[in-house]
């Protein structure tokens, strides 16, 4: 049975509700059950904020997110709050500008510069939330790539598609070339 | 394709969706957290299909603006939460009285006052029944998916127009803003019911005339040269002002009489695995949902345990409940308040069975894991 629970945190404006409703309809083209909920505090910018994404080939009743298989961390601040959140033999995807990495020992921890790569190779800070749907699927392969892609394009600024796609494999090349540092329980650097 | 008809969908733009295929021509709002999607997407929807969408400055002004759209002949409705609840309720006891079709949509939040604005809450329960003065019937709806916020939203204008009443849809700020996938149905799969227009010459029409073998009066467009007289005190037939106690007496009546008289037509409820069940939860909106998980992982562990959903929450589905609890050992209501539906279900079922209650308001939803845990207590 798939049934995969997954958590996107930072701050305010990161557009990870964005990069959760992408995900929630990736996995919908792919003829999955999904529910995205959200969270967020009563601020435009800044403040936490998260996205949740129930992905299950069952159907969902209880449509938030307890304990979780995968999160994104993209703030300390989000992050700290949330690690122990994650499942045993979960995975956390965490930004490489957060610079105290929690410990966890049983869990699978990828250091990821993503907001770096936004900034840096892209020029766009904005697009973070779609490298870190990227290492999301480079990871997982929860949905299909087709799907996710799609799944972008429908959902960005009409002109942002080359941009956006171009931040999608971003996302997988920073996990397949290994510019990713890796602890814990699943590394396979170990 | 299958892709055209299946989408992610949110709670709230199905709501707006919804309203729109019922034949929404007229939204009057004031946004607020977390229905603030549903005035969003009116404001963008409404202008394409020949509607109008105004943002008024308050929440009274924007059910009165609903009222008078509505008399002038379309269909119409406002969305709030809480706060903007507690304004609008002077404006429902009008649309009561006057008779008017409109549909108040209350995506409910933490409270009571400002509360929590972004978090979830059921607190409204009892509002929604008695938040305007005087004796009244209402009807209430509160569905529990994106899909069934769909198929509620065109019900509670469907039933508005047949009973001509106000009809408050209850949401809450889970299913309100989560998005799951929904297979809209087509145009032919829809039942729309528009009001009652007069059948007779306009020198001839009393607009407050019920007709022998009719629920409610017919209902002319103002301005279409029908000359009737709106008011919120109590009329005769021909809609001006009366202190005759007897027409008083038997307006209210009438009132209150097309809706509790007619609950066959009105109630709609859900069950879960009640076949067998010693155990009901009583559980509505996105409470049934976390209930319904429970229901599962209790039957796992063997105990026979089912879920009652009310759908429509007034006027209370009290036939039902009280066949319920002739069947089971304990009902047990569950919902994001101190105990409001609690209440009105143990006066109705108390004396066949016990009735307890589970609730929280700390702005989260229950979770599946603390009613499978106060089931098995209790």
């Amino acid at each position: 049975m798939l049934h995969q629970e997954l958590r996107l945190t930072g701050s305010g404006g990161q557009g990870l509700i964005l990069a959760g409703i992408i995900l929630a309809e990736a996995a919908l083209y792919d003829g999955l059950n999904v529910v995205q909920s959200q969270s967020y505090g009563p601020e435009a910018r800044g403040g936490a904020s998260k996205a949740e994404v129930i992905i299950s080939n069952k159907e969902i009743n209880f449509p938030k997110v307890d304990k979780c298989d995968l999160m994104l961390a993209l703030t300390q601040t989000a992050c700290d709050k949330y690690i122990d959140s994650i499942k045993p033999n979960g995975i956390l995807i965490m930004d490489k500008s957060i610079p105290n990495v929690p410990v966890r020992e049983d869990i699978t921890i990828y250091l990821v510069p993503i907001i770096e790569t936004a900034m840096n190779s892209l020029g766009y800070p904005m697009v973070s939330n779609v490298i870190a749907l990227g290492t999301i699927y480079e990871i997982t392969k929860i949905v299909s790539k087709a799907s996710l892609e799609k799944a972008v394009c429908n959902r960005i600024p009409r002109g942002t598609e080359e941009l956006n796609i171009k931040a999608l494999e971003e996302g997988y090349n920073l996990i397949r070339n290994h510019k990713e540092e890796c602890f814990g329980h699943g590394c396979r650097f170990n | 394709m299958v892709e055209k008809k299946i989408k992610l969908m949110q709670g709230n733009e199905a709501c707006v969706e919804a309203a729109i295929t019922a034949g929404m021509k007229f939204y009057a709002g004031y946004p607020i957290t977390p229905s603030t999607e549903i005035a969003e997407l009116s404001a963008e929807k409404l202008p394409k299909v020949g509607g109008r969408f105004i943002q008024m400055e308050d929440e009274i002004a924007s059910i009165s603006a609903i009222i008078g759209a509505s008399i002038a002949g379309v269909k119409s409705m406002t969305a709030t939460s809480g706060p903007g609840f507690s304004l609008k309720q002077e404006g429902i006891g009008y649309a009561v009285i006057t008779e008017t079709p409109c549909v108040i949509v209350n995506v409910q939040r933490g409270g009571p006052s400002t509360g929590l604005p972004t978090a979830p809450g059921q607190g409204d329960i009892m509002q929604a029944r008695w938040g305007t003065h005087g004796d009244h019937s209402i009807i209430a709806l509160y569905p529990w998916s994106v899909k069934e916020i769909y198929d509620i939203t065109i019900k509670a204008f469907n039933l508005s127009e047949k009973y001509r009443t106000p009809v408050i849809l209850l949401l809450d700020e889970v299913i309100g803003h989560m998005r799951e996938s929904i297979e809209l149905p087509e145009a032919d799969e829809i039942e729309i019911y528009n009001r009652k227009r007069p059948s007779c010459l306009p020198e001839d029409y009393k607009p407050y005339r019920v007709k022998e073998g009719d629920l409610v009066p017919e209902m002319a467009g103002f301005g279409e040269g029908y000359r009737f007289h709106v008011t919120g005190l109590v009329h005769g037939e021909t809609g001006f002002p009366t202190s005759n106690s007897k027409i008083a007496e038997e307006l209210v009546r009438r009132l209150v009489g097309k809706i509790e008289d007619n609950k066959d037509d009105i109630v709609e409820t859900d069950e879960y695995l009640l076949d067998d069940a010693d155990i009901a939860i009583v559980a509505f909106g996105s409470t049934a949902r976390a209930a319904k998980s429970a229901v599962d992982t209790l039957r796992e562990e063997g105990l026979k345990v089912g879920l009652f959903r009310p759908i429509t929450i007034w006027p209370l589905a009290d036939k039902q409940l009280v066949d319920l609890s002739k069947k089971v050992n304990r009902l047990v209501v569950v919902e994001m308040n101190v105990g409001q539906y609690y209440l009105e279900v143990d006066r109705v079922a108390g004396k066949y069975t016990k009735v307890d209650k589970y609730g929280r308001v700390s702005g989260e939803l229950i979770t599946p894991q603390e009613i499978v845990d106060f089931i098995k207590e209790v």
